[in-house]
């Protein structure tokens, strides 16, 4: 991946992808952000929600967390997108049944943030985010398709 | 054919690396085998009663004799000196170790092949018309449109957990021979004032729950293509069931939400997807076509034959087809020996198939979804040569399309979810069948065979179908009559209650003879059971 930058060596793994402090606000389900609390910076999307309902409020939110109830359970990768595709810039963030194998894709997808239920080996992390150095399509991340590479 | 360049390569070889990483972390334990499931599946490994099998992709069909040398290497060195040809034109071996997989690959990445996504709830090979570049019946080659979809889908970051599997086919004929409306997204390129585009179905499947996919546009052109099947994907792997195993392929989200509600979405979708600029320039799919240009043909190749040696006779008209340039002809090899597995090549057949295509047919080879292999582009004049040494392999069965060119899943003797066996009774069918001159009567009689409902056999699409299912512990066999999936897509019907192994033989018989007392003049089985229907056979079969 073209912007990861993993240096840590062994250890903890690093698994926030960006410059700016953390945010600490616990995140509000959307029920709650839409109805209640839209004052709130935080929301979570569990993995059949709507990401779309967000897209009037992207400039305040500061972090959205999607779930991943399963590994096997996709739907948030297509949120990520959506929400990039929009213009989202906070962070964003996969938490759940996320593993290693699956980070590369979903930093493609625009996740820049991951809070995965079990624990994650730094070492293998590091292999699986720069292993692939080209991809055949262009997504939510600055990676240059190869179509791209091949024809300017 | 296409040529890797260097970012192809350089993706294949990484998955080698990344695939004996995972495997090394399964065997030191880091992984559990719950854990490395979905990763060795998303690579072609299945583990199966035995053993593990390993899918390779044989992407559209197409394949050069190097590429063919090496599934016989890896058959003879990885496996039991066999290979096992499949439905959606790939090639699976049955007998493979964990620790090998990771060899494996590296050996296949030298000749640009891999396992990538022959498994697993992605998007999987892109298969088509077996006939593509020699046929003159299609708009353009579709092989090209099928290799930029292959590198679209290819780790497509967005679509790799999908609700299921989902298969894509692309052809560019009328005449449809890749089964397109029974895959989840069936493509059919057409030309409209001059320009080719993509006509679009979607929802098609077999499966326990069969379906006919409706079309969902009538023409994307090519500038928009990827953002369209962005935009069909989307939709589903939002939208499609994942609740339910069963209903989860993207069929059953057509079925419940209408194709008029989902052609909407799709079109909101697309309307949105295409400002993203995903679609390739045209130059990549002008790179692509280039590499598929035709071979340099012979313009004065003799289109005349000698067929003074009967056998060689009857194996010209069976199993060769006529070829868009004259003096030449397409060849399929029939890998369905009587008493044979359908599909199955030893290490030394794919050694003479490859030599054979070398030599005599521009270096290429096809795979059917029939489980056969094609010669796409033989000399007229060099057919009684291939003829000869097919004869010397055992590779000579002259009986393309008859009632013993039997499609059958690997049923109960490999598979893990087979309720019955199904090489058996293509053998005992075969066996019956054996007879020339009788299949030949028969004439054309696609014969289908599943081991369980999952219809990996495709038993809805057969003229004959034949359903595997376990009753209350003992293997039955549900017979269909009246699918096809050619041009005139329709699903097979139960014939009533099921028989033993024996008994659906018997069964059959008393069908076929049936069809040969009342067809009319001309008629194939499948016209006269569409002229009669389903009545005349009951009465046969259960008197």
């Amino acid at each position: 991946m073209a912007d990861a930058d993993q240096t840590d060596i062994g250890g903890e793994p690093e698994l926030r992808f960006r410059d700016d402090q953390p945010h600490d606000e616990p995140a509000v389900t959307l029920d709650a952000f839409l109805v209640e609390q839209s004052n709130a910076t935080a929301v979570r999307l569990e993995a059949g929600d709507d990401a779309r309902a967000l897209l009037p409020y992207l400039d305040r939110l500061a972090l959205i967390e999607v779930s991943f109830p399963t590994y096997r359970d996709g739907r948030g990768y297509s949120s990520g997108r959506i929400l990039r595709e929009a213009g989202y810039k906070g962070e964003l963030r996969a938490a759940g049944d996320v593993l290693v194998d699956q980070l590369p894709h979903m930093r493609r997808c625009g996740f820049d943030s991951f809070a995965p239920e079990a624990e994650i080996d730094a070492a293998t992390l590091r292999r699986s985010l720069s292993r692939y150095d080209q991809v055949y399509q262009r997504a939510a991340d600055t990676a240059v398709p190869v179509w791209k590479r091949r024809h300017g | 054919m296409y040529r890797y360049d260097e970012y192809d390569q350089g993706i294949v070889d990484a998955r080698v690396d990344e695939f004996r990483d995972q495997v090394a972390r399964r065997l030191s334990g880091q992984l559990t085998e719950d854990q490395f499931k979905p990763l060795r599946l998303m690579n072609g490994l299945y583990l199966q009663l035995h053993a593990y099998m390993l899918r390779v992709a044989v992407p559209y069909g197409t394949l050069d004799s190097r590429q063919m040398r090496m599934l016989g290497h890896i058959a003879r060195k990885y496996d039991r000196g066999y290979g096992h040809f499949t439905t959606r034109q790939n090639i699976q071996y049955n007998w493979i170790k964990l620790l090998d997989a990771p060899d494996i690959l590296a050996e296949l990445a030298t000749v640009e092949m891999h396992a990538i996504q022959t498994s697993g709830n992605c998007i999987r090979n892109i298969s088509s018309d077996q006939f593509a570049g020699a046929a003159a019946d299609e708009v353009t080659d579709p092989r090209p449109w099928a290799e930029l979809i292959r590198q679209w889908s290819t780790f497509h970051p967005e679509f790799s957990y999908l609700p299921r599997k989902f298969k894509i086919a692309v052809i560019a004929a009328d005449e449809d021979r890749a089964a397109m409306r029974l895959h989840d997204i069936g493509i059919q390129l057409v030309s409209r004032d001059g320009q080719v585009g993509a006509r679009i179905f979607v929802g098609g499947g077999m499966g326990r729950t069969p379906m006919i996919a409706p079309e969902i546009r009538d023409f994307v052109p090519a500038d928009d293509l990827m953002s369209y099947l962005e935009a069909c994907l989307r939709v589903y792997n939002r939208y499609g069931r994942r609740d339910n195993i069963y209903k989860a392929r993207i069929k059953i989200l057509l079925h419940e939400i209408g194709a008029d509600e989902y052609r909407r979405q799709v079109e909101e979708e697309f309307a949105l997807v295409k400002q993203l600029g995903i679609d390739p320039p045209a130059t990549e799919l002008e790179r692509i076509s280039a590499m598929f240009a035709p071979p340099p043909f012979d313009a004065n190749a003799s289109a005349e034959v000698d067929r003074s040696d009967p056998d060689f006779a009857v194996w010209l008209d069976q199993n060769t087809r006529a070829h868009k340039q004259p003096g030449y002809a397409i060849v399929t090899i029939s890998l369905k020996p009587v008493g044979g597995i359908p599909g199955d090549a030893s290490a030394d057949q794919i050694d003479v198939m490859a030599d054979l295509a070398q030599r005599y047919s521009a270096d290429e080879l096809r795979v059917t979804h029939a489980q056969n292999i094609v010669l796409p582009h033989v000399r007229i004049a060099d057919l009684a040569a291939v003829w000869q040494t097919l004869t010397e392999a055992g590779l000579a069965e002259a009986n393309l399309d008859l009632i013993s060119d039997i499609i059958a899943c690997p049923g109960l003797d490999y598979c893990s979810l087979a309720n019955a066996r199904s090489i058996p009774v293509a053998q005992k069918i075969a066996t019956r069948f054996a007879s020339p001159e009788r299949q030949r009567d028969l004439g054309e009689l696609k014969l289908k065979i599943s081991g369980c409902i999952n219809a990996c056999g495709h038993h809805h699409a057969g003229h004959i179908g034949i359903l595997g299912v376990d009753r209350k512990g003992t293997e039955n066999f549900q017979l269909l009559l009246g699918g096809s999936g050619a041009e005139d897509v329709s699903l097979g019907k139960i014939t009533g209650p099921g028989f033993s192994e024996d008994g659906v033989v018997d069964a059959i018989e008393r069908v076929t003879d049936r069809y040969l007392a009342v067809r009319t003049e001309g008629e194939r089985f499948l016209d006269t059971y569409r002229r009669v229907g389903m009545e005349p056979f009951k009465e046969a079969i259960y008197g």
